[in-house]
């Protein structure tokens, strides 16, 4: 394609997986305890989805790539510290609420409008990539309805592999039951792309890629619109973190033939 | 108040029935229709439901809907959205259930959007509570449990399989309503090619199998000798995998290793991944090996219902609380010795 593509990302920041979660009542809804306090990284599928645009960039000269972002800015710029120095993009933040309980269709709603305001965003070129569900809401969502207000009706859900085909289309792998793919073929953008894991490592940090990428960041975080997602009918009962707490029986004194056994015993009984 | 429900399904990859997920939609559908006196409708996409229409003829629903014919036999988001969309407005629901499969949780969220309702997705359980439909899902990946309601109607609510009994009664004669969708030349952009199986010597993944069985990147690791054995781990693991039927996941940190150029197990695909990052899948029983059963893979075993695990490491994180018992061994030699008692004719 002589003309590259517009590569949209959308990605918002989580807590790092490692940390602890406990849910609290709040006036608005359910919130995370220390939420603000607790370490963040950029949604693990939508950074596959930053990786797989940049590479995709890389090999189609005139591409550009954006990061649509939602969160509280200090979040935002803690996580981009990190993630600037992978991939070159153009920071486009939304100063707002990330957590996995706002409700998918206001945050879809910001996240369309702040695609439309993007300053010379072609549409017949856009290719919108995003994680295919997030480590908050894990709802899956919040991508075809951002597609839909887009009017994008190419849609790709749980995406493994993107190639572009010599006459332009795309051959698309996305996950379906059983550990399988569903190979479709696509005319070309615009489509969305929910991605999965893909195939690339994680880039490795490159301070040259973060401080050419930072130089715009900093100056879009503190220009970043704080936005409030429209209140939803959507209302809580409860939230709470599972309570079964397993006895673990812990067996150090057996030998590996009386382990076997006990194990073809069990796996065996109905 | 719900006074219309549209269960929402779509033909299996035979093209003739109905998948095991929409089957419990339905279930789930029949009871809620009951708790709260509501008409129930199905609504069917496919090449020819006729057969499919005909096993829940039975159920209890007023009317029989479908959108058929080859433009909508296979899973295309464009198409499937268009389909569901004259389903949904003939049937005039308030409330839609759906099967949680691939092709839905492709196409009904934009579904939503054109219907000006709402979607919630992965949903567990839906309850009555004073009058009002509520759901149950999970929020951070299995780590929260939630349960909400919505004024918004229509409200469209996907089910994830194996959540409630399916549907079963005896077939009958269906009388099909069938709704005429014309597919316009911008919704056939996308075509499907085919299904493609991961690069592996066999299908290690089987969402039907009784027991999950996980490896960990402890079978790519030194062994006592000073030297990483992949080919025997491939060994054991494959020879598992046969001999109990089980399906096959990794570790985040093991199917993170092909792309570092580490040894690896050639048959592990991030497909294969549970946890955080992967999947959440559903076995009545899971067996991990050479794992630590840190938090982040351990979410992905929020459904494995009976958990056993074998680690060198006494203090890992089975220990805590997360499975029912951990053997403190060396899953190589215990592996071996599982293999060959799978393999002998019992007595």
């Amino acid at each position: 394609m002589s003309n590259g593509y517009h590569i949209v990302v959308c990605g918002s920041v989580v807590p790092d997986p490692l940390q602890t979660l406990e849910p609290i009542e709040t006036p608005a809804g359910p919130a995370l305890k220390n939420e603000m306090l607790l370490p963040a990284v950029l949604d693990p599928w939508a950074a596959h989805a930053l990786y797989e645009a940049a590479n995709l960039a890389a090999h189609a000269a005139g591409s550009k790539v954006w990061l649509v972002s939602l969160g509280a800015k200090a979040k935002l710029r803690q996580v981009m510290m990190t993630i600037a120095q992978k991939v070159s993009f153009e920071l486009v933040p939304i100063d707002g609420p990330a957590s996995g309980f706002a409700d998918a269709h206001a945050t879809a709603a910001l996240l369309a409008e702040a695609i439309q305001s993007i300053t010379g965003l072609d549409r017949s070129r856009l290719l919108l990539f995003g994680g295919w569900e997030s480590a908050s809401r894990g709802a899956g969502v919040t991508m075809q309805l951002i597609g839909e207000r887009l009017g994008i009706l190419d849609q790709f859900q749980g995406v493994d592999q993107l190639r572009v085909q010599p006459d332009g289309a795309f051959e698309i792998l996305e996950r379906i039951e059983g550990g399988r793919h569903q190979v479709s073929l696509c005319q070309g953008p615009p489509a969305l792309f929910g991605w999965a894991t893909g195939n690339l490592p994680e880039p490795r940090n490159n301070p040259q890629i973060g401080m050419a990428n930072m130089r715009a960041i900093m100056p879009a975080l503190q220009r970043a619109k704080t936005a409030a997602p429209a209140p939803d009918a959507i209302r809580y009962r409860s939230a709470s973190p599972p309570k079964q707490q397993r006895q673990t029986r812990i067996v150090k004194n057996l030998s590996a033939e009386e382990i076997a056994r006990e194990i073809v015993a069990w796996i065996e009984k109905a | 108040m719900t006074k219309n429900i549209l269960l929402l399904a779509h033909l299996d990859e035979s093209g003739n029935g109905l998948p095991k997920a929409a089957g419990e939609a339905l279930g789930a559908a029949v009871e809620l229709a009951k708790q709260l006196n509501a008409s129930l409708s199905i609504g069917l996409i496919g090449g020819d439901v006729q057969a499919a229409a005909d096993s829940v003829a039975n159920s209890g629903a007023q009317r029989l809907l479908a959108v058929m014919g080859s433009d909508f036999a296979q899973p295309r988001f464009a198409s499937d959205l268009l389909a569901a969309e004259a389903l949904c407005r003939t049937a005039s629901a308030d409330l839609i259930l759906a099967p949680a499969t691939s092709r839905f949780l492709r196409a009904l969220p934009g579904l939503a959007h054109r219907l000006n309702g709402r979607v919630d997705t992965h949903i567990t359980s839906i309850q009555v509570v004073d009058g009002a439909v509520c759901a149950t899902r999970w929020f951070y990946r299995q780590r929260i449990e939630g349960v909400f309601q919505r004024d918004a109607r229509p409200w469209i609510l996907l089910l994830d399989s194996g959540c409630h009994e399916a549907y079963c009664g005896p077939s009958g004669k269906a009388a099909i309503e069938e709704i005429a969708v014309a597919l316009p030349s911008e919704a056939r952009r996308t075509t499907i090619a085919g299904i493609r199986a991961p690069k592996s010597d066999s299908q290690t993944i089987r969402p039907d199998a009784a027991l999950l069985f996980v490896a960990g990147a402890g079978w790519t690791k030194k062994q006592p000798d000073g030297k990483s054995h992949p080919e025997q781990a491939e060994s054991l693991i494959l020879g598992f995998l046969r001999a109990s039927g089980a399906s096959l996941g990794g570790s985040k940190s093991l199917v993170d290793q092909s792309g570092e150029n580490q040894a690896v197990l050639g048959f592990m695909t991030h497909l294969n991944q549970v946890g955080q990052t992967g999947a959440t899948p559903r076995h009545p029983k899971g067996l991990s090996t050479c794992c630590h059963g840190e938090e982040p893979h351990v979410v992905g075993w929020r459904f494995i219902n009976e958990r056993r695990a074998i680690n060198l490491d006494p203090n890992c994180g089975w220990a805590r609380g997360k499975a029912d018992v951990l053997y403190v061994a060396d899953a190589f030699e215990v592996m071996a010795k599982v293999n060959d008692l799978l393999k002998k004719p019992q007595s």
